[in-house]
Formats: structure tokens, sequence, C-alpha cells
């Protein structure tokens, strides 16, 4: 039977030749991930079962960069609570402050994610690593635990819907531009259940920052997992960073999907999601105007270096406007050194912007940048629920780098062409 | 699989996508104790449930209940509030998955969502699955849930389930 690039995976991992969707599987991982928010829980039933050893101790991840550096005494606690497990069960991959950057972010740039991998993280984003052609998937604690002890997780095999991008990008137009618009025409729960496939020529030649973009927010659409089949692209980025065999799969060319939807890259513009879901999404020129208390640019979906280039060419020779606070927060210590050799730390600091060490910090309302009652925030992050980046009564509007930036420099909201 | 007794309470009515942060909002993730957790259950999307809710009562959602972050807090919270079980039209699939792990009952019916208002009493038969709307006199059928989440359940939940393979 013709399988979709995300079946294959699943097959592959439980040992079939073949699945069919909605067929129940048992399938091994290779990698666990767990943050300081969804670990702790995982691994107090590891303890409370008495449990001596994981799986495999080099094929579990603990990133604490939820609430870290440690934002109180409670978040401190529960660190701690990682760092003593990663100590006594000697996890490998284990990354302390100074290693640490956000998990997404993280394990693509460190080589621990590669194609063809199946990988489960106690994080809804874990989708992310879709953009290098594995299957991965957000799970809760408990199913951390599950494959910490067994190196298993059970899977219903998906569905997939595919989308066809053809035509050349707008100027400053990116992966979070193309998402967004697409959870805009799907909404939120678009793709529930389902695998979402990315394809056409425009993905074929987008860059890995903004695949991994794309594919981070699969999830915003309800899916269970967003792909894009591995090329030349994909080849090129795990170069240097693997040390272990990967495998390239693409769909069968009879693969059978739900719907497929074509949509023409070139006539779509900068996109801003109003509060309060990123179904919400419109053309920038929809949005000017708008005023604001606070830029982000940083999260696990536009933390990246290319991200931060973006927004320092637009803020180039500009001040953040008055009134408006400006965070850049690099998302691992490699951006964090690459960013400021390349001048990017001059640009943000001579327009007054702060730096932030990496973290996803204001992103869940976490720390480093939490909103007042009624304050209104231009983000490069995912999400724009009620109270998601602070008081109930604060909004967040989702955009990518260069509307943040722009933003940033007019004190409202705004494209890189306004200024 | 053993008899299970039926779930009774008051229906408490909220929107479609109720996501994961009008659960349990991100600020009160620095603990995963249950009791706190329950003191802020769906506090932005209703800053007075924890008055208003009693032991049993049961919580409806419209579609894609539990959008959002894979926080396993949000069964926690909803649980140890003492509520019953979830009825929505459908439910975010990180949110399904825990809700089994952490044994909350829930219940997928677009046309109970649908036929239910907050303050209708309600009974629910999870054998059955079958929904009552005693207010209201009308009844509703669930999914049924897939064998292998009967398998899972009766096995005790995910952990004690995979712990008997792994010996």
């Amino acid at each position: 039977m013709a399988m979709t690039i995300t079946q294959k995976i699943l097959a592959a991992h439980a040992g079939l030749d073949s699945v069919h969707p909605g067929e129940i599987i048992m399938a091994e991982v290779d990698l666990a991930l767990g943050n300081d928010i969804t670990a702790p829980i995982a691994i107090s039933i590891l303890r409370e079962k008495g449990i001596q050893r994981v799986f495999d101790r080099d094929r579990i991840a603990l990133v604490p960069d939820h609430f870290a550096p440690n934002k109180d005494i409670a978040s401190a606690e529960q660190c701690r609570q990682m760092r003593e497990f990663a100590r006594d069960f000697d996890i490998t991959h284990y990354f302390e402050l100074g290693e640490m950057g956000i998990e997404h972010a993280l394990l693509p740039e460190k080589g621990l994610v590669l194609p063809g991998d199946l990988v489960v993280g106690a994080d809804s984003h874990t989708c992310t690593y879709g953009a290098l052609g594995a299957f991965s998937m957000g799970v809760g604690s408990t199913d951390l635990a599950g494959a910490m002890i067994s190196g298993k997780a059970w899977f219903k095999v998906p569905t997939s819907i595919k989308f066809v991008f053809s035509g050349k990008l707008r100027p400053w137009v990116g992966g979070k531009d193309l998402i967004l618009y697409t959870i805009g025409r799907i909404g939120v729960d678009g793709a529930l259940y389902r695998s979402m496939e990315f394809t056409g020529e425009t993905i074929d030649s987008l860059p890995m920052a903004d695949r991994l973009a794309m594919c981070n927010m699969a999830i915003e659409a309800g899916a269970k997992n967003g792909i894009i089949t591995p090329d030349g692209i994909t080849e090129e980025y795990v170069k240097g960073r693997a040390s272990r065999e990967y495998t390239l799969y693409s769909s069968d060319p009879g693969a059978r999907y739900d719907e497929v939807h074509e949509y023409d890259a070139s006539a779509i513009d900068l996109q801003v999601a109003f509060p309060h879901l990123p179904e919400n999404s419109r053309p920038v020129g929809e949005a000017r105007g708008v005023s604001i208390d606070q830029v982000v640019v940083g999260s696990c979906t536009n933390g990246r270096l290319e991200d931060l280039r973006q927004a320092g060419e637009v803020l180039r020779g500009h001040r953040v406007a008055r009134g408006v606070r400006m965070i850049v927060i690099p998302a691992t210590p490699l951006i964090y050194r690459q960013a400021m050799d390349e001048g990017l730390f001059e640009i943000f600091l001579d327009a007054g912007a702060v730096i932030s060490t990496p973290t996803c910090g204001p992103c869940l309302g976490g720390h480093m940048g939490i909103l007042a009652e009624g304050e209104r925030a231009v983000a490069t992050t995912n999400r724009n629920f009620v109270g998601r980046m602070g008081h109930p009564k604060s909004e967040v509007y989702l955009s990518g780098p260069a509307v943040a930036a722009a933003s940033a420099v007019v004190g409202s909201i705004a494209s890189p062409e306004d200024l | 699989m053993t008899k299970q007794s039926l779930y009774k309470g008051k229906a408490w009515r909220f929107g479609d996508d109720i996501d994961t942060d009008a659960i349990i909002p991100a600020r009160y993730l620095t603990t995963s104790d249950p009791d706190e957790l329950a003191g802020h259950c769906m506090e932005d999307a209703d800053p007075d449930f924890q008055s208003k809710v009693s032991a049993g009562d049961i919580i409806v959602g419209g579609k894609n209940f539990g959008c959002g972050s894979s926080r396993e807090h949000a069964p926690i919270a909803i649980k140890a509030a003492k509520v019953s079980c979830v009825i929505a039209s459908s439910f975010a699939r990180i949110f399904y998955r825990n809700a089994f792990n952490m044994g909350l009952p829930i219940f997928e019916s677009p046309e109970a969502s649908a036929g239910i208002r907050t303050g209708d009493e309600l009974e629910v038969d999870p054998a059955e699955g079958i929904i009552r709307n005693l207010t209201r006199g009308v009844e509703f059928r669930a999914e049924p849930y897939p064998p292998f989440m009967v398998d899972l359940i009766q096995s005790g939940g995910l952990i004690p389930y995979l712990l008997k393979e792994v010996s």
C-alpha cells in the first residue's frame, strides 16, 4: 500500500512493512525529550515506581528552558529535580545553564534529531523536527515517563493533509508568514489528529530556519505532526552535526491525502495573527497602526540566527519607539555567540533593545517580559491565547521577525516597508 | 471491564478552542501539586469557576477542547477540582492522550456538546457511552473508546501497561 512519509517512519519504527490510518501501533523512539515544566512529573513517576534505569541514557534529552534561569524558588526546585535525576541516571543530554537553549532550536543544532527519526517530547512544539524529515510529536509527562522507561510509545497512525506552495516569496516573507497564513485558512483545529505535509517549489527552496518555523506551528492547527521531505537543504543542515546514521524518507507517489491545499506563495503578504487565536491571521496592512507596548523576538518558532539577522536588518540605524520595550532572545548559546560575532548585538543595543539569555520566558508568560493589564505585544512566538504572555487582559499579536522589528521602531504594528 | 459507576453532576458549558493556558495558566506551572493546580482550574476562562464548581460536576466544551500546550497539569487540575468527566464535540490530540494517561474520563460527542447548557443536570454512563441531559430529557451517544484505550484503562493506565510489557 502506498504510504505518506509520516506513515513510513511510523511503520519502520514499529517493525512493520506497512501501516494504515487509524491503526494503533507500539513503536520505538529515537529520542524522548522533557523540559523543566513537564519532566518533573515524569521523573516523579519513575522515582515512585522505583525504576532503576532508563531505556537508553543517550536517547533522552532534558532541557531546562521554560523557567530557567530559575525565575523563582518553585522553578528552582523543578530545575533541581531535573538536574538530580540527570546525575542519578547518568543522562548524556542534560543541558545545564550555559549549554541550555530553547529545546526545539537546541536539539536540531546539536544533531540530536535527524531525518527519519521518531521523536516524542513532553512539549507541544516537538512537532518542529518534521522540518528535518523526522516524525516528531508532543506528548504529556506520563507518555514521556513511559518512553524513558521502555523506549516505546503508542501511536495512532494519522491521515495526512498536503499543502502545496508555489511561487517566489515576497520580500521579508518567510516560513512564519506561510504557516500563519495556512492556519488562517484551515483554522486551529483544521488538521486535528492529522499530519500536515508541506510541499511544492516554494518549500523546495525554503531555508531550514523557515522550515523549522513552519513545522513548529503545525500544532497550532491541531496537527499531530508537520513534515517536509528531506532534501539537499536538509542534508546540508545535518552535515557536520549528525553523529549517527539517518534515513531519508519520502511519500510514495500514490499516497492518499485527506485534503490537498494549493497556495500561491507569491501572493502571500507578511502576516499578523490577532488575539486570541493563531487562526486570526491577516495581511500586515490590516493590522497597521495598532499601538503596542512590547516586542519580543525569540522563541522556538523564531529565535534562530536567521530570525535575529532579519530583525537586525530592519532595525539597523533605527531606534525603538519611545514607550515600547523590545526584548531579543537568541534561542541557544551558539546563536547568541554568532549574533554577537556578526555585530547584531550592536544593532539591537543601539536601537534600545535588550538581549536576554536563551529561555522560553515570555512566550508562555513565564518571565523576562510579562505583560500588565491592557498591554499589547507583537511577538515572534507561537501562541496568542488569553493571558498567554501575562495578564488575562493583555494581548499578543503574532508575526515574523521583520514585522516585529518594524513595529518596535514605529511604536505600532508596521511593515518594514513603512520605515 | 468491571462495572463502572455513572457520572452525575451539573454542567459547566464553555466555548470552542478552550486552550490549556485557560485551563491552567502557565504562571502556575511552578508546581505539579494537584490541589494547588485545582485552585486555578479554568481561571482564565472563568475566574469564578473555582467558587461555583461542586464535586462530580461536568465540564462541557465545544470543538478542540484542550488545544495548545502538552501540559499534563491541565487534566490534573480538572481532576483535582473534582470534575467527574469532560464532554466536548472534539478534543485536541495531546489533551486527549493525557486525559487517558491520567485517568480523566472524556467523551467526544458533537450532539451532546450542542445540546447542553450551563446548569443542566447530566448523567453519563461510561460503559454504554451514553450521556443523558436530565434537565432537558434528551440522550446522546458518545464515540466509543478504541479497543486499545480499553486495554490501557484495564491495565490501570499507561505506566502499568508498559511495565507489564517491559517485564
